[in-house]
């Protein structure tokens, strides 16, 4: 019985989300009574595994195969699932991004395990096994019960945050047995763009809607999210319009967020937008309309015109982080 | 070529959620459904693909009859024929389990789904049902070719994207850019009613989850508003009462 966490790393590196990752099924284990053992598959430095360690895995799989240096989505599946099997884990963790989303299901009916995704809380056993997601695009939260010996947890990003519980971990070299079978859909080329945030798991998001009249307004969008660290978003007029690309679409049919800071500027705030944005923990909104409905669900708010406000409020982070 | 959609009946984007039953229920009181947006971004892909008589869209619904109207419009939107799964959808697991059940009995070059169905958003069901058949799954796609043989599939990565090819046959979730969702038209209206619509007993398979109970989100309080003029003031309480900045 352990407790087993995919560690997912993008170029080598890991990122927050899967340190947040390891923190929550740090706890998971603790809660359980057992250890955490971490997966790695790619070409990851020793050094870059060693800060596992960190967060809490006593112990790191690293799976270094040739076959498996690009991620593909039935093969990692398969060696997770096997992993999990040597391990005897009782509870799989992953973080639920967008190869998190491809690989948790698969691993479920592998191991014939429930699976609860979007989770955004610490399991609780005092009735069987439950665990807290979202529903209904962020309008609501289901308490799930995993009932099954075998349990999948995906956690949503910007839930449970990084928190240190520094173990040493000892890296063992894991060899899967890898299936042909599982390779038939191949990988042509990545497109990173590397320079930005990536707006699924950022902490803070600058986002614009309509209000801004077009996309070569977007500059100051840009730079405020630029200084603040931010990741960029809009709304789906915005990106249907081509102003912004697809993937930059927040709401109830784009990507749901939870970062801990949205602002939103030219965004009225329709119920569709507001399903993928409410569970941020604090909203900021710029909009010149009163009456805007963003205005009842933010925590702060400026009414004035986003071409005034906004370049102002760049000068004031500016003055801030000077 | 044969391409299986499958479609979720979901309460419509401007619906107010609420439950009754001590909140273990979803309450559907004049509740209005549609067929889940993503979905229709899956099966208007599907269209495309086979237009000109170069194959026919089959779309799946695991559901009570209660959602036949929602898979009546997606013959009106130019499914050809329609299959439905007599039973309400436990989980992610057992509507994956009678979609794989069903696909297995007929050659389908394909099978898609959307990203996620907007109710419960599992975002499970396609990659599960990858795993039943054995068959690559990719998930979130924003982009999908097929010529006849080959697929050539763009998935979503954070901060980018990923471009998939495969031979063979597969499943995948559809999200944003993979089409234009269609509108039915008069003529697809009218060819709905008479198009097939065939019900199939669903298999029993265990159940490995389930929802206790739902809960909706506290209510924020009052906005704190901040005058225009006063940016500076804004970044104090970001800093130093909200400690986001
Ligand atoms: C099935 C369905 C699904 C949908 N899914 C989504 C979704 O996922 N995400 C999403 O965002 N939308 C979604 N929508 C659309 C949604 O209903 C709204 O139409 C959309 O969110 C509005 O975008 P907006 O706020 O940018 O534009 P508008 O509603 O046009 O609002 C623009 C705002 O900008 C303000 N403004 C104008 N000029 C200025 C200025 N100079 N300075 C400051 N403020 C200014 C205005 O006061 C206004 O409040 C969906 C709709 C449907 C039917």
């Amino acid at each position: 019985m352990s407790v087993l966490v995919y560690v997912e790393q993008v170029e080598g590196k890991f990122k927050k989300s899967v340190f947040e990752a390891v923190s929550y099924a740090k706890a998971v284990a603790d809660q359980q009574n057992t250890n955490l053992t971490a997966i790695s598959i790619g070409n990851v430095a020793e050094s870059e595994l060693k800060t596992l360690g960190q967060y809490g895995a006593s112990r790191v799989l690293n799976v270094g195969s040739e076959q498996l240096q690009q991620f593909v989505n039935q093969a990692y599946a398969s060696v997770i699932a096997e992993a999990a099997q040597k391990e005897g884990a009782a509870i799989v963790v992953l973080s639920n991004s967008f190869s998190g989303k491809g690989l948790a299901p698969r691993i479920a009916v592998k191991l014939r395990a429930g699976l609860a995704d979007g989770v955004t809380s610490l399991p609780k056993t005092d009735n069987g096994f439950t665990v807290t997601r979202t529903a209904f695009s962020g309008k609501a939260f289901a308490t799930v019960s995993l009932t099954s010996a075998v349990k999948v947890i995906s956690l949503s990003p910007n839930a449970f945050g990084v928190k240190e519980s520094p173990a040493d971990a000892i890296i063992e070299n894991f060899t899967p047995d890898v299936k042909e079978s599982d390779f038939s859909a191949v990988v042509k080329d990545i497109v990173r763009a590397t320079d930005k945030v990536s707006l699924p798991d950022a902490e803070i998001v600058v986002s614009g809607g309509r209000g801004l009249k077009g996309p070569e307004n977007w500059g100051m969008i840009e730079e405020l999210a630029a200084l603040l660290g931010a990741a960029t978003a809009c709304s789906k007029p915005v990106s249907d319009a081509d102003w912004r690309p697809h993937s930059e679409h927040v709401g109830q049919t784009g990507i749901a967020i939870s970062p801990n800071l949205y602002i939103a500027i030219g965004i009225s705030g329709a119920i569709q937008h507001l399903a993928g944005v409410s569970s941020s923990k604090v909203i900021v909104v710029i909009n010149k309309d009163p009456e805007a409905p963003f205005f009842k669900v933010a925590d702060y708010g400026i009414v004035g015109d986003a071409f005034e406000v906004v370049p102002k409020l760049i000068e004031a982070v500016k003055a801030h982080k000077a | 070529m044969k391409i299986l959609v499958c479609i979720s009946n979901v309460p419509d984007t401007t619906t107010k959620i609420t439950f009754t039953g001590d909140n273990t229920q979803f309450n559907t009181a004049g509740v209005q459904y549609i067929v889940n947006p993503y979905d229709e971004i899956a099966l208007s892909r599907a269209i495309e693909l086979c237009e000109g008589g170069k194959g026919t869209v089959t779309v799946i619904n695991v559901g009570e009859s209660q959602t036949e109207p929602t898979i009546r419009k997606a013959l009106a939107i130019g499914a050809d024929e329609a299959v439905r799964i007599n039973a309400a959808p436990r989980d992610a697991y057992f509507t994956a389990y009678q979609i794989a059940e069903y696909a297995k009995t007929a050659d389908f070059d394909m099978i898609l789904c959307g990203r996620e169905s907007i109710d419960y958003n599992g975002a499970q069901v396609a990659a599960m049902i990858g795993e039943f058949l054995g068959i690559p799954s990719i998930s979130i796609i924003k982009k999908l070719e097929y010529d006849g043989s080959t697929a050539t599939l763009e998935r979503e990565i954070e901060g980018g994207k990923e471009v998939i090819s495969v031979s063979g046959k597969f499943v995948a979730s559809c999200s944003e850019g993979t089409a234009e969702p269609k509108i039915p038209n008069m003529r697809g209206i009218m060819s709905a009613r008479t198009k097939p619509l065939s019900v199939a007993d669903a298999k029993e398979i265990e159940q490995l989850s389930s929802i206790l109970h739902f809960e909706t989100p506290p209510p924020r309080g009052t906005v704190k508003l901040v005058p225009a003029e006063e940016t500076a003031k804004l970044v104090d309480l970001l800093h130093n009462e909200a400690k986001v900045i």
